[in-house]
């Protein structure tokens, strides 16, 4: 990737920003529903119309609709990005504090994820059409059929419940509190990606260098795990990068069922309390850190095939 | 003979499939007949039963009739993915075909709207949409359709890209067919096929999406029968009343694997070179 091209990427990105959160805006704008009642109400009191109408005019809700979103993309480039209007406390601040949890939680799930699909696809792979196949191929088709939250619920009732192994709410830190919504999360990928893993071997091996190793007499062992296993591993590198992306985004639901202190949980609390500063800030920091990601994926690309490299 | 009847020994599992999906409508329609109890009537003195000879599912914690509610949230779950899918559909299909017939301003609209969409985790947008809307089954169908349409659009404009250059359209062109039946006549069924597989095989996953918009308050509002409503409220009863959270669950599993197959073996029988 040369700097022209990073130059668009980045130009691309800053487009998709400032879409993805004049969409949000215009969104909280529209929608029905008084975030200041809401607000007020949220702490118990039944404020006078006049006291709604100072805090309106406060948080500049009185402006007209451009006014108030130009203002909003200015704090941001300054980096404020308001203040949540639930938890009283600056946007950023809350976002960072919820970052972390939700990061781990989705490496832990990734790293799980692929100690399940990677020996799974494998297995599949190799032995193509016999009953260790199936049997994979039985699981991942299930594995993409289960409701995550389902999923989610039957371990928390299982292992939390009946087996009392970890608690049944995951707040803190810790091995015990994180293993089930990761469990959880790496259940559904892992279908995804026993799949792709099996396609990819599949794929290596049909290869005229496989044919040629074996017609030379090279160990069957040496030609899958020397040769075809690192080629076939390269696709899942830009999955992977896709994935962590989409989990920063997608563990809402998972993180309400154990409640876990994460950005999704965070999200859900904010949207149910109308809290639009948060939702905003929300989207806006999830889509930076999913294109960011996704560049990333792209420039380490050009390290790990070569043949990226060369034809430019 | 042996390539017949593999097409056939195919087209029996995609009948047998269409037949369980069909089945699985019937109970849609006919849920007052199956149902054993009213789904909405609450009986707090029934409250968290187990499954028993009255009650096969047991009761939630009003006291209603969970089989009752399991088969009356059919209705909902179907009905709302299936409108869901022809949403995304025809918006997706008619905006893709219009970007690639015309080419220029239009296309060049439509697809950076469409890149933006994918440049972005869906479910995030969804779930904010959703949210802000307010919760209701119709918003959480808004939602997820705002987020989908996109890869119908790509499918349906690469499509047509491909053709509108063959010679019968150019044909129809010159003998002075009206664009407007050009692109009814010639695009829209030559797309179709295409996108009916991809519609087919999406059922199941835009399933589970709104019931876990459901499971989050962001869809299907209280005392609607929705297996993700339900599967929501069973949490918090988990200890005492565990079924109710395992039918309704198994209710959505049972559904999108049907749909999923269904959707799988269609794509075999309507395109072979897909084989394995």
């Amino acid at each position: 990737m040369n700097a022209k091209k990073l130059g668009k990427r980045l130009l691309q990105i800053l487009i998709v920003l400032i879409g993805i959160s004049f969409l949000t805006f215009m969104l909280t704008y529209l929608a029905p529903g008084d975030p200041v009642t809401a607000m007020y109400t949220a702490t118990g009191m039944m404020p006078s119309e006049a006291v709604l109408e100072q805090t309106r005019e406060e948080l500049g809700l009185n402006k007209p609709f451009l006014v108030q979103y130009w203002d909003w993309l200015t704090g941001c480039l300054h980096g404020d990005f308001g203040t949540s209007y639930s938890l009283r406390k600056p946007v950023l601040e809350l976002l960072s504090s919820r970052l972390w949890p939700t990061l781990k939680l989705s490496l832990t799930s990734l790293v799980i994820m692929l100690l399940i699909a990677v020996p799974f696809g494998m297995l599949s792979a190799v032995y193509k059409g016999k009953p260790i196949d199936y049997l994979v191929r039985a699981f991942t088709f299930f594995g993409v059929s289960m409701p995550n939250f389902w999923v989610g619920l039957l371990l928390l009732y299982v292992v939390a419940l009946q087996w009392k192994l970890v608690p049944v709410i995951s707040t803190g830190q810790g091995f015990k509190k994180i293993i089930l919504p990761a469990l959880t999360l790496a259940f559904a990928m892992s279908a995804k990606y026993t799949r792709q893993v099996r396609t990819a071997i599949l794929e290596e091996l049909s290869q005229d260098y496989v044919t040629g190793a074996r017609a030379r007499g090279v160990k069957e062992s040496v030609i899958l795990w020397r040769h075809v296993f690192p080629n076939a591993l390269l696709p899942l590198v830009t999955m992977l990068g896709l994935s962590l992306g989409s989990l920063l985004g997608g563990t809402a639901v998972v993180e309400v069922i154990f409640s876990y202190p994460g950005l999704g949980n965070l999200a859900v609390t904010s949207i149910t309390a109308m809290d639009y500063p948060m939702v905003q800030g929300y989207v806006l920091w999830i889509a930076l850190i999913y294109m960011v990601i996704n560049l990333l994926v792209d420039i380490s690309y050009n390290y790990l095939d070569p043949r990226i490299r060369e034809k430019r | 003979m042996q390539g017949k009847l593999k097409v056939f020994r195919k087209n029996k599992m995609f009948t047998i499939l269409l037949l369980l999906a069909v089945g699985i409508g019937l109970v849609a329609v006919f849920a007052p007949f199956i149902a054993t109890h009213d789904p909405a009537e609450a009986i707090l003195t029934d409250a968290l039963k187990a499954p028993s000879k009255e009650h096969w599912f047991g009761t939630d914690k009003l006291g209603r009739d969970l089989f009752s509610r399991v088969i009356y949230g059919t209705r909902v779950s179907v009905s709302a993915s299936l409108i869901l899918v022809a949403v995304i559909f025809v918006i997706g299909s008619i905006l893709g075909i219009l970007a690639g017939y015309f080419g220029g301003w239009v296309d060049t609209v439509i697809m950076r709207i469409a890149d933006m969409m994918i440049a972005f985790p869906g479910m995030v947008l969804a779930i904010a949409v959703a949210g802000i809307l307010g919760p209701s089954i119709t918003n959480a169908v808004i939602a997820i359709a705002l987020v989908s349409w996109t890869k119908y659009a790509r499918l349906a404009r690469s499509l047509v890209l491909k053709m509108k250059n063959c010679d019968y359209v150019a044909a129809a062109r010159v003998t002075g067919s009206t664009t407007t039946h050009i692109l009814v006549r010639y695009m829209f069924p030559n797309v179709t096929p295409t996108l009916v597989i991809t519609a087919a095989t999406d059922i199941g996953s835009m399933m589970l999406e709104l019931a876990g918009l459901s499971f989050l308050g962001f869809g299907a509002r209280p005392p609607m029968a929705e297996w993700g409503l339900m599967l929501s409220e069973g949490r918090a009863y988990m200890q005492n009343a565990p079924w109710m959270m395992i039918f309704p669950g198994l209710a959505i599993l049972i559904v999108v694997v049907i749909f999923n197959l269904l959707g799988d073996s269609l794509r075999d029988v309507l395109d072979p070179r897909d084989e394995e």
